[in-house]
């Protein structure tokens, strides 16, 4: 078979750009289910709450959807370390996370699904701004703003967090906590308070990530899920605590994705993603960087 | 109860019941609506197999149920064979995926068996999509025969089989439960290291409970293609029966046969009524938030509030 | 008192990733033995046992039990040998009754030997003797949850005997437990020496290794470095090196 070379290139760019923006939408999942250990499988769902809290405020204040997405992370951080208050005192105090800590972010991630079908519909919504549509052109190369922008912006954010985790106070407590537990306590810090900031913060990002997906496609309440499968391969294939490690994983994932959609048409793609994660899982725990 | 006992027992009030049902209830829309209960009686007694007397928990029940759906759509398109063959071949179809799932154990536990679960019934839905003869993603019409094999409608002779299949899934669930292969699984659900080093066979065990627990599945989606007549990949592998099939025994009791019985009749009903009175996305979100609630307030669902008041007014 | 060897194991070698856990281990241990297994934190005590009962794979080496190679073989058909172990930390089945505990050992490792079976009754019986025999005999019907540090040990002992194993690893049976605890640990450690189980002891509360055994193995950093009589061993040069810090 003849693989159009133009076709090919197009689609390792799109996959590129893509990978940027699944590094976004990982990064919060790295932080809970990678450091944490809390496996919130509810992660789409406050992303999906991104989306429409840029919607909303799109429509009715024609501000820009990634400036939404900045000024209301501190709302997602808030929520987030409110949802960690509430795990903490039903299950990991007990020491009992298993099947009901699970259960417990199986049935966020529903009632956050029905909650946004109750509100907004299950019609597609989508923001509007001046980068949605055109595309810079270099030759045969063809790059949609639209993806371009949250790509980038999604690289500066997270290269900002990796320096905050390894500058700040509280970011060496976040790594020491996903770590070692004891070692923090030498450290004379609360570790519940450590994992309660560091969750808070593992929310916020859904924030700016859902600002992103809106701006990609056109949105509905039910989309979260295909996340699910990505965001967890991808923590894994990185990983687990490793930022950088995460970003690999979530190009080389955006660029297979964006392959298998060229050549052999989108409704194959989750089949990738998914199938990734179970060889992601297969490969447990060392992923790409090892550990 | 011995076991012999509680089957015969099980079998009567099985019979007894759709005796009473079919002959006082006339209204076929009470049929539609207890078919859809029973059907979650099965869908939880056979995830509680697994997640319950086991400890794997599985997020996939959509596509096993599913699958179970589909094979009888390929049946009815190529061969004709009655309804309760096409059970039994969805059952075998969605057990040896069930045997697949019980290999991955090997590797995978806890939230990450969990993940795969999910994953893999997103991948058995996109293959599904894929393939035309199934209708795609589109979704295929089935015609239901006009008359039903035994006295009475259509309709009630789905109910009539479902019911039975409910019967026989919790009479399985129940003698696992008192036999030493439960014994094994609640070992393996407590410490699989230590089960092993107590001479357990994890992996045999596991095997037989993922496998038992697809099957029971596969078997309760089979009759779906005549009970919807139109079906489609997106309803089919709804994420609702996955929430469901977990949310039923966490709300009725993980650890007790009974556990899924009531906490299917519960939330089965209170979504029937829901459904008819308010929306169908808000009887969703009733379910999530009773299965929130109940992981939060009571981990051990209805049978364990019984249980600890009755300890306590024993105490007393 | 030294029998036939009943554990042989050669040049046995375990590594995670990079990290060289256990390193060329040769070690005999014959019937009716009472060996104490000693070494620092992270010297590969717990991975040598768990290579030995098959919870972990070797790379290299073999290991043989009464004559036969168990290489390769999975825990529980080691079990079913006559290999049996406790855990550092006590696994109980958290939801099964004490009796029922004991019951999983019975009904999968003893019932699944040939030439055996107990019926439910006779199963019944063996529960209470062998809670009895660890003063838990009151306890039969309640959870693990309701028992103290010292009698979640003795009821991993239990546990482990119910398999009526010929070579018992207690992995530090005895962490955290006041000294009159330990006694009461050592003594069934004693008594289950005398009715013919071969015990492996690793511990690291020193006065009641040196007061059970009658060898000592010693490991640093997954090298065995001495083996024989405790009171020689303990004054070993490499030894006193690996305990007291160059």
């Amino acid at each position: 078979m003849a693989i159009d070379l133009n076709l090919l290139i197009n689609a390792v760019v799109a996959g590129l750009l893509l990978g940027g923006f699944y590094a976004a939408v990982s990064v919060g999942i790295t932080i809970s289910f990678g450091m944490l250990d809390i496996a919130n499988i509810a992660q789409p769902a406050f992303i999906l709450m991104g989306s429409y809290a840029a919607y909303l405020i799109n429509r009715s204040l024609h501000l820009d959807p990634i400036l939404i997405g900045v000024v209301m992370t501190p709302v997602f951080y808030v929520l987030g370390m409110a949802v960690y208050r509430l795990y903490y005192h039903s299950f990991e105090r007990h020491g009992d996370q298993s099947i009901q800590g699970l259960a417990f972010f199986f049935g966020l991630l529903f009632v956050g699904e029905v909650s946004l079908v109750l509100i907004f519909g299950v019609d597609y919504r989508f923001v509007e701004a001046s980068y949605i549509g055109p595309s810079l052109k270099f030759g045969i190369l063809d790059l949609p703003l639209r993806m371009l922008i949250p790509c980038v912006i999604s690289l500066l954010a997270i290269g900002l967090l990796q320096f905050f985790l390894s500058h700040s106070f509280l970011g060496r407590a976040i790594l020491a906590v996903s770590q070692d537990g004891p070692a923090l306590q030498l450290m004379a810090a609360n570790p519940t308070r450590i994992k309660q900031a560091a969750f808070g913060i593992s929310i916020a990002t859904s924030s700016l990530a859902g600002a992103f997906l809106i701006i990609i496609q056109p949105v509905e309440p039910s989309i979260g899920r295909d996340y699910i499968g990505r965001i967890f391969a991808i923590c894994v294939l990185g990983g687990m605590t490793s930022l950088p490690g995460m970003i690999v994983a979530s190009i080389i994932l955006g660029v297979v994705e964006s392959i298998t959609a060229t050549f052999y048409g989108p409704s194959w793609a989750p089949a990738v993603s998914f199938g990734f994660l179970l060889v992601a899982l297969a490969w447990r725990p060392a992923g790409l960087m090892g550990r | 109860m011995r076991n012999s006992v509680f089957w015969l027992l099980a079998a009567l009030s099985g019979v007894a019941f759709l005796a009473v049902t079919r002959a006082l209830i006339a209204n076929e829309y009470y049929y539609f609506a207890a078919y859809v209960v029973l059907q979650y009686i099965v869908l939880s007694t056979g995830w509680n197999i697994l997640g319950g007397y086991t400890g794997y928990t599985n997020f996939g029940t959509g596509a096993f149920f599913a699958l179970g759906a589909y094979a009888s759509v390929v049946l009815h398109k190529t061969v004709s064979v009655p309804l309760p063959v096409m059970m039994l071949v969805g059952g075998i179809i969605s057990g040896v995926i069930g045997l697949g799932t019980g290999y991955l154990t090997l590797r995978l536990r806890g939230v990450f068996f969990a993940i795969a679960t999910l994953a893999m019934a997103i991948v058995m839905q996109t293959l599904i999509v894929n393939w035309d003869f199934v209708g795609g993603s589109r979704g295929v019409y089935i015609i239901r025969p006009a008359s039903a094999p035994i006295a009475g409608s259509y309709i009630q002779y789905l109910y009539t089989l479902m019911l039975v299949l409910a019967v026989i899934s919790v009479g399985i669930a129940r003698t696992i439960e008192r036999s030493r292969l439960g014994l094994g699984f609640a070992a393996i659900r407590d410490d699989e290291q230590a089960a092993e080093a107590g001479g357990v066979p994890t992996l045999r065990l596991k095997l037989i409970s993922t496998t038992l627990s697809g099957a029971l599945m596969g078997m309760a989606g089979a009759p779906l293609p005549y009970y919807v007549t139109y079906l489609d990949p997106d309803s089919s592998f709804s994420l609702a029966y996955a929430v469901n099939a977990v949310a039923m025994p966490v709300v009725g009791g993980m650890t007790s046969w009974i556990g899924p019985v009531v906490g299917s009749i519960l939330l089965g009903t209170i979504q029937q009524l829901a459904t008819v009175t308010i929306s169908s996305a808000l009887n969703l979100l009733i379910v999530g938030l009773l299965l929130i609630g109940f992981v939060i307030i009571a981990p051990n669902g209805i049978v364990g509030l019984v249980l600890s008041w009755r300890r306590r007014a024993r105490a007393r | 008192m030294t029998g036939p060897a009943l554990l042989e194991v050669r040049g046995l070698g375990k590594r995670f990733g990079g990290f060289v856990a256990l390193d060329g281990i040769d070690l005999t241990i014959n019937a009716g033995d009472r060996v104490g297994l000693i070494g620092p934190n992270g010297s590969g005590k717990s991975t040598l046992v768990n290579c030995l009962c098959g919870t972990l794979r070797n790379e290299t080496g073999t290991v043989s039990f009464d004559g036969r190679p168990v290489n390769g073989l999975i825990a529980h058909h080691r079990t079913r040998l006559g290999l049996a172990r406790s855990f550092q930390l006590p696994k109980p089945f958290r939801t099964l009754t004490l009796n029922d505990n004991i019951r999983v050992p019975l009904v999968y490792t003893v019932n699944a030997r040939h030439g055996q079976h107990l019926s439910e009754a006779q199963m019944a019986v063996r529960c209470r003797e062998l809670l009895d025999d660890v003063g838990l005999a009151d306890k039969a019907t309640r959870l693990p949850g309701d028992l103290t540090q010292v009698e979640m040990r003795k009821l991993e002992l239990a546990r482990a005997v119910a398999t009526q194993p010929r070579l018992l690893f207690a992995d530090e049976a005895m962490a955290g437990l006041s000294p009159s605890e330990v006694e009461e640990i050592l003594a069934v450690l004693f008594r289950l020496n005398e009715q013919g189980i071969t015990i492996v002891l690793i511990e690291h509360i020193m006065r009641a290794v040196m007061n059970f055994s009658t060898r000592l193995v010693v490991l640093v950093a997954g090298h065995k470095v001495a083996d024989g009589d405790p009171q020689e061993t303990i004054r070993n040069p490499e030894v006193e090196r690996a305990y007291l810090g160059e």
